[in-house]
């Protein structure tokens, strides 16, 4: 039987009714049309699914979309302000820091909730903050490289 | 000061405001209205006929909407080496025998993935077991089951390459030596999985989106195994989550989401779970080395001998290229006057092998490498001396094969040795290898048979100036979409702004082999820059006309002005003269055409890139574990048409190839792949990554657009190479077959301490 949930969603509340097996990722793409987050693995193993639940970076696919009941989630369609980019996503694009951009998303989210735990990290750091996130492409350097310019202070958010 | 105003440039990737938002939608992302999902029932059997196939229960089941077999089918066999229809050998659904543990047998659509997966649990497959072969040394014997009906041996394809005597030159060689090698498979682990969401309609009209590297490929081949023209078929590639080769073949996912909404005429969805992807698409080619390298006293390379045999797994796919493309590549990137490779691929009941990024040069530089450092020592020769001895250089012929103009790897010794010198002594249990390589810019061949262009584009300048760019390229990560912006801008004098690409789409764009084999700067670049170049002519006449002007004055666009070159403030606004040319053509559009296709080029590629990498890293004695602490690459492609761009491809080829050096592996029991899952297939991660450094070298390549030539799939090459030769150089022991785990060095470790003991 279908249960109820009710979770905010980058800032918007929502009601939904769920098959308690729907996993988190499932109703943010499935339900809720947000197919920016991705799915790579299905068993918390490759990041692409990674969303800030609570201010803390998950993979959804290892959370049931039931779990989440009451809570505020994060997505990559959340980080910017209308047309205006996060520091993180100008950063990534200046840095080249993706490029199928498949893993993209988890990527911003997991260096998102990151910087937002703490805001001046080393570079150990930041490779341990994205190590559970699988990016085949580019080899993770220019990753650092774009969140170490937003540590220094290159990019300024915008309010 | 560049004389370029866009190409060069650090430009944000086309694509990248989609890619940083979320908004990029790939063909996993898509649905459509009443819209089915597929999933396909697989063999678990390595070798077996199928004596029937009972799908009764299964239609009952509610909510279940199609299910197709290999009765369902034409009954065509598929491959992509279409000239030779020995070698189209995969029927994709299998209808009278499977031949690996992941074979199709079977494919069902429903309302829902759950009732899709419930369906595949009551077909009912009969199969009757037949003794199978997972090692190709042993597939290749008398004793082996055959897996193909009248394929002798197992041998699906045998390639010879010769030039010189190497018989005859190994009397004059002071030092001759032989080596073995096993370079091991690797999956592709595309972050994206393959998928497909095919729709065919009440006009038998075919649409399919799916995550490919070639758009004009999979209409072509899905027209045949569906025995439509492919002219009713659209082929469209939305973003596609990486390739690496493992993508410009028909594979399950489209052909049966093609055959199911066929059948039912609704829009079929397949997305592969990841354990299909690892255990039923393809992988790299695991290949048996066994080298012979002559040389005199002061290091010139005077023969080499290439014997392969290849883990073909159960079909052809490219696998035939890639054995193909390992001979050659043997031979580089050095001037052997005597050459002999004999490769061999072989059936056997495992998952098919294929093409993978480096395409076989990999493998070939790995082993070549290695062997060269060993032959370095023993003719007491430094690495880099013996490199430079035998390098090759500009408009350097291989005799019979392949002509090579531009070519700087000279000057990426010279680096390499530099940043050596650079790095002083090394802390102990560290070691610096090298390994040289190079790779082509596309290839020539046409064993699938087309007769379009290799590539081909279409531009349309609209009133206001803004650039339609039609390309058959596919965008697959590796940034074609900006590339080949950029040289469109650059060619007709606007910004990059200007130009709105649409690539990979059957429909609207004109053919292009696709994204593989390093091919698309070179190939769709030339294309494209015709087109701009024929645009640019139609502008450039209305313009005079306006202009008045001498006629010995040359004339040229760049930034939107269109000017005289000497006088450049004498000009007009490129917007007004599009405007006026468009009405003085009767309100035609202004349409650019282009295309390419290599000719009289030799039979490899029209051009090719080269480069030294340097590889460092510290042992650990006792455990055997070691870290790449760092890989300086010096490379050279040709003019940089996007430096961002490269930048990315030799730092992923280097996350990728040390991989394939360091720990990627598919280890096997019986032909059942061990490790199918993300958990279990260890790669490297952002922990493990190296410092890495590029030493970019200048060259100019005449084939090319501006000078460009391939900057991908080359990079993917030395690394396996020059870790195996730094592993040596730090703890002094030689490990020949790859993956170069901890385990394997330990054991060599400690097998050289016994070996010292005893003495």
């Amino acid at each position: 039987m279908k249960k109820e949930l009710k979770l905010t969603v980058n800032g918007q509340p929502y009601e939904l009714y769920v098959d308690p097996k729907t996993l988190l990722v499932e109703a943010l793409r499935n339900l809720l049309g947000l197919t920016g987050t991705k799915r790579g693995c299905n068993c918390s193993s490759c990041g692409a699914c990674t969303v800030i639940l609570n201010g803390m970076a998950v993979k959804s696919c290892s959370i049931l979309a039931v779990q989440t009941n009451g809570a505020e989630v994060l997505t990559v369609e959340g980080l910017a302000n209308g047309a205006e980019l996060s520091p993180l996503q100008k950063a990534f694009l200046d840095h080249g820091s993706f490029q199928c951009g498949f893993c993209t998303p988890g990527m911003l989210m997991a260096t998102t909730a990151l910087l937002a735990e703490n805001p001046k990290p080393t570079k150990e750091q930041i490779k341990e903050g994205i190590d559970g996130n699988i990016c085949r492409c580019t080899g993770y350097n220019s990753i650092i490289r774009a969140v170490t310019a937003v540590v220094k202070g290159e990019y300024k958010e915008e309010k | 000061m560049s004389k370029y105003s866009v190409i060069g440039t650090r430009v944000h990737r086309v694509d990248g405001p989609e890619k940083v938002t979320g908004s990029a939608k790939y063909t996993f992302d898509l649905t459509l209205p009443n819209m089915l999902y597929g999933k396909i029932l697989r063999s678990p059997h390595p070798h077996a006929k199928i004596l029937n196939i009972d799908t009764s229960k299964a239609e009952k089941l509610i909510g279940l909407k199609a299910i197709v077999t290999g009765k369902d089918t034409i009954g065509k066999k598929q491959g992509i080496w279409r000239r030779f229809p020995e070698l189209c050998d995969e029927e994709i659904l299998c209808r009278t025998k499977v031949r690996y543990i992941g074979d199709p047998v079977a494919a069902v659509a429903a309302i829902d993935e759950a009732t899709a997966e419930e369906a595949l649990d009551l077909i009912e497959v009969e199969y009757e077991l037949l003794p199978a072969v997972f090692n190709p040394l042993e597939a290749i014997t008398e004793e082996a089951p055959q897996i193909h009906e009248g394929v002798e041996l197992n041998l699906n394809v045998n390639r010879h390459i010769e030039w010189g005597n190497v018989d005859d030159a190994w009397k004059d060689c002071d030092h001759v030596r032989e080596d073995q090698f096993v370079c091991s498979s690797q999956a592709h682990m595309c972050m994206e999985t393959h998928c497909a969401l095919a729709s065919f309609d009440y006009n038998n009209k075919l649409t399919v989106w799916t995550s490919t590297q070639s758009a004009y490929y999979i209409q072509a081949l899905l027209a045949d195994m569906l025995g439509i023209r492919e002219g009713d078929i659209r082929v469209i590639n939305p973003y596609t989550g990486g390739g690496f080769g493992s993508k410009f073949e028909l594979d399950s996912a489209q052909f049966c989401a093609a055959l199911l909404s066929q059948k039912i005429r609704r829009p079929v969805k397949i997305v592969l779970s990841r354990e299909e992807e690892f255990t039923a698409t393809k992988r790299r080619t695991p290949m048996y080395y066994f080298l012979k390298l002559g040389a005199k006293k002061d290091g010139t390379l005077l023969a080499k001998e290439v014997r392969v045999i290849t883990e073909g797994g159960a079909y052809t796919g490219m696998g035939a290229t890639a054995l193909y493309l390992t001979g050659f590549f043997s031979s580089f990137p050095y001037k052997y006057p005597n050459y002999r490779y004999d490769g061999y691929r072989v059936y056997t009941n495992t998952e098919p092998t294929s093409a993978m990024r480096g395409f076989g040069a990999p493998q070939s530089t790995f082993v070549g490498e290695s062997q060269l450092d060993m032959m370095a020592e023993e003719l007491g020769i430094d690495p880099i001396e013996i490199r430079r001895k035998n390098g090759m250089t500009p408009n350097y012929v291989v005799p019979g094969q392949a002509f090579i103009q531009s070519c700087g790897l000279h000057e990426c010794l010279d680096k390499i040795e530099e940043h050596i010198k650079q790095r002083g002594k090394l802390p102990p249990n560290h070691g610096i290898g090298i390994a040289s390589y190079g790779f082509m810019s596309g290839g020539i061949f046409n064993w699938f048979d087309t007769s379009y262009a290799f590539s081909s584009a279409i531009i349309r300048i609209n009133i206001d100036g803004k650039v339609d760019l039609f390309t058959g390229a596919n965008e697959i990560g590796q940034g074609s979409n900006t590339t080949l912006s950029m040289i469109c801008a650059e060619e007709l004098g606007v910004k990059l702004d200007d130009i709105r690409i649409h690539s990979a789409d059957t429909g609207i764009c004109p053919a292009d082999l696709g994204a593989w084999g390093s091919r698309e700067t070179l190939m769709n670049g030339n294309a494209v820059k015709m087109a701009a170049a024929d645009a640019k002519r139609q502008i450039m006449e209305f313009a005079a006309a306006k202009l008045g002007g001498n006629i010995t004055y040359d004339m040229d666009i760049k930034d939107r002005w269109i000017h005289f070159v000497d006088r450049p403030e004498r000009g007009i606004s490129y917007f007004d003269v599009v405007k006026e040319a468009i009405r003085g053509k009767d309100g035609e559009v202004i349409i650019g055409r282009g295309h390419y296709t290599p000719h009289r080029k030799g039979m490899i590629s029209p051009a090719y890139s080269f480069g030294v990498q340097a590889a460092e890293v510290a042992v650990d004695p006792e455990t055997g574990k070691y870290k790449l602490v760092n890989v300086t690459t010096a490379h050279e492609s040709g003019t940089v048409i996007n430096p961002v761009g490269i930048e990315g491809q030799l730092e992923g080829a280097i996350m990728m190839a040390g991989g394939y050096g360091y720990c990627e592996d598919q280890p096997m029991d019986e032909g059942k792949i061990l490790n199918p899952s993300i958990a279990d297939y260890k790669l490297i991660r952002s922990l493990d990554m190296p410092e890495t450094k590029i030493l970019e070298i200048d060259t100019y390549e005449p084939e090319g657009p501006f000078g460009a030539k391939e900057a991908g799939e080359g990079l993917t090459n030395p690394t396996a190479g020059a870790i195996a030769n730094a592993v040596y150089k730090a703890v002094g022991v030689r490990i020949n077959t790859l993956p170069i785990t901890p385990e394997k060095v330990f054991s060599a470790l400690r097998e050289k301490e016994a070996k010292k003991k005893k003495k």
